[in-house]
């Protein structure tokens, strides 16, 4: 397509609705400015400010960059991402924008570090538009642990649902990205907090194969799960944010070096032949009428792009969900050690000594779920438990990993729904807070084995709000995770 | 498994929380109820497995030890909730 005809369909369009590939081109003929853009994102967060998506809104920041973006454009100098729009979650430091952790201890942390994953995305020539809200410390599946509110659902809300929450604990990122506050979002992804917030908003979320992009400046919870990723529209979109973000780092010794991943590409690749795990434990498992639906769409989806179906097995798949909890927890109970009133967040006040200021400082500064998961951890692993607990989960977690590469033999890739249901509403789990982790029962065995998965919009509930199917790859097929997902997306398309 | 209150107590020393003695019997039933989730694991036959610390099976990663930054005391300061000139201040630890 010419550059002219391609401006006469993207005219058409409303800017917001276009892809990055698209709103580029716009920019670059000079249809619209970088300033205009966030402008435009802004004044969309202002008219849905109710939806509480934002902890901090980074509009002087960005409005500075975007004229920047502007005089790159301008140049012929344009980099990657140039001028376009990105919400980032309030658990990646931002040098001079405060970062919280949607925690009252970080209430006023203002980092003098940009994370590495950020600082790519700026250096890419992106707008950084806000920080977003989450549960505490990533802690939760509704970013209703938040210390600044829960976010609503925008899907939810255009259907009148107004109380719905946007899962999480990336709530606030997948919220930004279903409410047009930016074109895309960065996320992070322990147990599921990118994709299960992608299923209940209705758009893609893609966590990648672990330390497939730096953990170095985002606040840790569990140090061997934790990665970050991407929350998009489309997976064209979070294939062009990946290209940018991904890499090895000397900052963490977790992430891998000499990837080669180049994911727009990859989606240009011919398709081939599919052969796609069906696991029957995992079928079995907490069905209900959601999940049926979703699983319906998977095999009519497969049958549309003529993948083969092959029946696997993943025999301790149920016990992925304890065996995550002991993991997650006894890990956050050592990473938020360090939140001591002494270098940095909330001092309680008048403390009689150092060790009175260290916990009522951390009492006051953390939140009840918080509170609730660092002494579990702490417990699981103290002397006489460590073996029981932590020691026996890290047995499962190796069995569970064996279980994913025998099935791996078989097939290219595995299906399941990334959530038991659609979106909750708000308080709904507030009276027991173990029902809350029944919520990630699809999404943490992943987080586990360390694999690279998609969520992607496929399917309605009966009250209408999306269901997301996951999309889950060998480590370090993460090209082929996002080429499978575009073409479930055009079958998605295709199938109505 | 289950912990009594005075477990609790003590788990909270531990994670250096202050917790009232209101507070008490509420943790113990969501301890307990924690618990209780993740015992399912025991029923888990895990007969010659190896336990799984790293995902990725790649070797510790080892740099030079050398100096790559420093002269950054007012950055490292800037958020201390309590500070004199370039240092944490604390109350008296000892007598």
């Amino acid at each position: 397509m010419s550059d002219a005809a391609a401006n006469v369909s993207l005219s058409t369009k409303r800017f917001e609705d276009c892809t990055i590939a698209e709103q580029q081109t716009l920019l670059a003929n000079k249809h619209v400015s970088a300033v205009e853009s966030a402008q435009s994102y802004f004044a969309q967060a202002d008219r849905h400010a109710n939806l509480n998506i934002y902890i901090t809104d980074a509009r002087e920041s960005a409005l500075a960059r975007a004229r920047v973006s502007d005089e790159h454009i301008a140049n012929g100098t344009a980099r990657a991402l140039e001028g376009i729009s990105i919400a980032v979650k309030d658990n990646y430091c931002t040098k001079d924008i405060r970062t919280t952790a949607a925690s009252r201890i970080l209430e006023n942390f203002v980092p003098t570090y940009e994370s590495t994953v950020t600082q790519k995305l700026l250096d890419a020539g992106a707008i950084l538009t806000g920080k977003t809200n989450l549960d505490e410390f990533a802690m939760g599946s509704s970013t209703e642990s938040s210390f600044f509110g829960p976010t609503i659902n925008p899907t939810g809300e255009k259907l009148g649902f107004k109380t719905l929450v946007p899962g999480g604990s990336s709530g606030g990122s997948a919220a930004a990205v279903a409410a047009g506050f930016a074109i895309a979002a960065l996320g992070s992804d322990t147990g599921g907090s990118i994709r299960q917030p992608a299923s209940f908003c209705g758009v893609v979320g893609f966590k990648p194969t672990y330390g497939v992009c730096s953990r170095w400046g985002i606040i840790a919870y569990a140090s061997s799960l934790d990665q970050a990723g991407v929350f998009a529209k489309t997976v064209g979109d979070v294939a062009a944010v990946m290209d940018v973000i991904c890499g090895g780092d000397a900052k963490d010794s977790t992430s891998i070096e000499n990837q080669n991943l180049a994911f727009k590409q990859a989606l240009t690749q011919p398709p081939r032949k599919l052969r796609i795990g069906f696991p029957a434990q995992v079928l079995k498992a907490g069905a209900t009428a959601d999940t049926d639906r979703v699983w319906q769409r998977a095999r009519d989806i497969a049958a549309h792009i003529g993948a083969e179906i092959v029946d696997v097995s993943l025999p301790t798949f149920k016990s992925a969900l304890p065996a995550y909890y002991v993991i997650a927890l006894s890990e956050a109970s050592s990473n938020l050690a360090r939140y001591d009133g002494v270098r940095y967040g909330r001092r309680a006040s008048n403390p009689r000594d150092i060790i009175d200021m260290y916990e009522k400082s951390r009492s006051e500064g953390f939140g009840p779920e918080v509170r609730r998961r660092i002494m579990a951890g702490t417990f699981t692993l103290s002397a006489g438990y460590y073996d029981a607990y932590y020691l026996k989960a890290q047995k499962v977690r190796n069995k569970i990993v064996h279980e994913f590469a025998e099935a791996y033999k078989q097939v290219d890739l595995i299906v399941m729904p990334t959530t038991p249901s659609s979106a909750f509403a708000i308080g709904s789990h507030a009276k027991d807070p173990v029902e809350m982790y029944l919520e990630d029962l699809y999404t943490v065995p992943v987080n586990l084995a360390g694999l690279p998965a998609i969520s992607l919009p496929v399917a309605h509930s009966s009250s209408g709000m999306p269901l997301g199917l996951q999309i889950i790859g060998r480590q370090l097929s993460d090209e082929l995770v996002l080429q499978a997902a575009a073409r479930f997306e055009a079958a998605v398309k295709a199938l109505g | 498994m289950s912990v009594d209150q005075a477990t609790v107590r003590r788990i909270a020393r531990l994670s250096r929380i202050a917790v009232s003695d209101a507070e008490v019997p509420r943790l113990q039933g969501e301890l307990n109820a924690m618990l209780d989730f993740v015992e399912e694991l025991s029923a888990v036959d895990v007969e010659g497995v190896a336990p799984l610390a790293s995902v990725m099976p790649m070797q510790m990663k080892k740099r030079h030890d050398v100096v790559t930054d420093g002269d950054i005391a007012d950055q490292v300061t800037k958020n201390a909730p309590a500070r004199e000139d370039h240092f944490f201040v604390v109350p008296k630890v000892v007598e």
